[in-house]
């Protein structure tokens, strides 16, 4: 009963009376390949990148930081009358966070821990092992990068697919789009063809931002690379304040995976994921009027 | 998995990985298989920075004002055993500086011997690999000068910097503090044997009588309370085989990043 087609990117969807669908190809299989690789670099990444800052759950701002320096966040664990706490302190203001960040239970045990083990990889504390497959994913996901931003620019997928259009970016049109998103309202038939322009505007600000601060701020943190290009300490405003920045642009990042899968869930979960399997994606044909 | 995959893993478990919460999601850590790819990364890195860094990009050196008010006494604050002891007793004067292995003329220097040489002083960054940092003004010898005057022989590849603390209590000595860096690092400019830290002798917490800086690498390299430098054509036959106490524990040798 569906109807296959191949690339079928400028035929208009025919009117028919019953609803029906249709397959077109979504994409790539370029993107296919670099969006699953990513989401396992990503997912490394982010557990081991937590076990890195377990070592030294405190965040400072400048070129050094340490210990009694002023520091704008802390995890850690105290003790009042005779309780072990764990807390999260953001400036002047303290939360607690008992059994989730600051203290919580390694077998069984009450363990000053930042993150609790099953945000770290390995589990267990080891700051060695932790290195070791942060900078294994970390080169994996750059050199996935460099493939897909090749693809993207060689083939037109930028051009095509991630820029906005100039009446998408009309006040009116840009309004309706985020009414519609508020309202869980997607885009069907013709309009599902492409990614609209909130999704256009997120995925550049990602690959364009967020995804390359992520990776110049961990480079900042190398003595290595700075003495290579000691610019980097000066736009970022030092290693301690670029060690900030990439926890802060992953716990961005992090925000993003979590709305963009809820966007998959609330759209058409199998029909997204098939989509990204298979490319095949299904548009569904809207009600005639009658 | 495959028996003999399982007997290994096993074997691993019995060998004291059993101490350790092994959740599934530890399992490719705990594979030597797996491991050895993850730590293939260490190669690319470091090829890609000496690539970028070449001989002699120097790391970033800041002003007086920028020195940091704390500076954390890391790995031992003071060596144990009665030599150590008294080389304090003595004010170092009885410390002798051992250069040997693949020279032509090995030497022996004294703290006083060292201070004659031409010194160079630098405020620079220290990078602990758990994530902090601090700054502090360090003036000492250029090792390269040193290295020069012993005439290293062609095979020389690494100088091994032997040190007076003990960091983990073993019985066969191999909790000493040891480290080492190639030549590349060994002739660069910012690398020396520093005696003084923020314009006062070098205190005990922070490697007296004498601490390596290489300023392009992490905390851990800077080795504190050295003895003996070693010049070999590898670093295989001691200890643990990977050419420094924490390297031996799992961390990179190069440690720039």
């Amino acid at each position: 009963m569906n109807q296959e087609t191949q690339p079928l990117r400028s035929t208009p969807l025919q009117s028919t009376p019953r609803r029906r669908a249709i397959f077109i190809r979504r994409h790539a299989v370029v993107t296919r390949l670099s969006h699953w690789l990513n989401v396992v670099c990503l997912s490394f990444l982010i557990l081991s990148g937590l076990q890195i800052f377990n070592a030294y759950p405190q965040l400072h701002w400048g070129q050094y930081g340490m210990d009694s320096d002023p520091a704008f966040l802390t995890i850690g664990a105290s003790e009042s009358h005779g309780m072990p706490h764990g807390f999260v302190e953001i400036g002047s203001v303290s939360v607690p966070t008992t059994d989730f960040l600051g203290l919580s239970k390694v077998e069984g045990e009450w363990t000053p821990r930042a993150f609790p083990t099953w945000l770290t990889f390995p589990s267990y504390q080891d700051l060695a092992a932790g290195r070791n497959w942060h900078f294994f994913f970390a080169w994996v996901f750059v050199i996935n990068g460099l493939v897909y931003l090749g693809y993207g620019l060689v083939s037109g997928h930028f051009r095509r697919d991630l820029t906005p259009k100039a009446q998408e970016l009309a006040p009116r049109h840009f309004w309706r789009e985020i009414v519609d998103h508020a309202r869980l309202r997607f885009p069907a038939g013709e309009a599902a063809r492409h990614y609209n322009v909130l999704q256009k505007l997120t995925y550049i600000g990602v690959m364009a931002g967020l995804l390359p601060l992520m990776i110049l701020t961990g480079l900042t943190l190398s003595p290595g690379m700075d003495a290579a290009f000691p610019a980097l300490l000066d736009i970022f405003g030092g290693r301690q304040s670029a060690r900030s920045l990439h926890f802060i642009t992953a716990s961005l990042l992090v925000v993003f995976v979590v709305v963009h899968v809820a966007m998959v869930i609330l759209s058409g979960p199998w029909n997204n994921l098939r989509s990204m399997v298979t490319g095949r994606y299904a548009i569904r044909s809207k009600e005639p009027d009658a | 998995m495959t028996d003999l995959k399982r007997r290994r893993f096993l074997i691993g478990s019995a060998l004291g990985v059993s101490a350790l919460a092994l959740s599934g999601c530890d399992r490719p850590e705990q594979s030597p298989e797996v491991g050895g790819v993850i730590r293939s990364a260490e190669k690319l890195t470091m090829s890609a920075q000496r690539l970028l860094l070449g001989r002699d990009a120097l790391a970033r050196e800041f002003a007086e004002t920028d020195i940091s008010p704390a500076f954390r006494v890391n790995g031992t604050s003071a060596p144990d055993g009665e030599a150590y002891a008294q080389l304090v007793e003595g004010n170092f004067a009885n410390w002798r500086l051992k250069i040997d292995g693949l020279v032509d003329r090995p030497l022996e220097l004294s703290l006083a011997d060292l201070k004659k040489l031409p010194a160079r002083t630098q405020i620079t960054r220290h990078d602990c690999v758990e994530g902090w940092s601090a700054i502090a003004k360090w003036t000492g010898v250029p090792l390269g000068s040193l290295l020069a005057a012993t005439g290293l022989k062609p095979s020389a590849r690494f100088a091994v910097f032997h040190c007076a603390d003990e960091l983990e209590k073993t019985l066969d000595g191999s909790g000493r503090y040891y480290e080492s860096i190639d030549l590349i690092d060994a002739f660069h400019p910012q690398t020396i044997l520093a005696y003084r830290m923020n314009d006062q002798e070098l205190s005990v917490g922070h490697g007296a009588p004498l601490r390596l800086r290489v300023e392009r690498q992490l905390g851990y390299k800077q080795a504190k309370y050295i003895m003996h430098i070693e010049i070999v054509d590898s670093f295989a036959a001691l200890w643990g085989g990977n050419g420094g106490f924490w390297e031996d524990r799992g961390y990179e040798w190069y440690a720039g990043i």
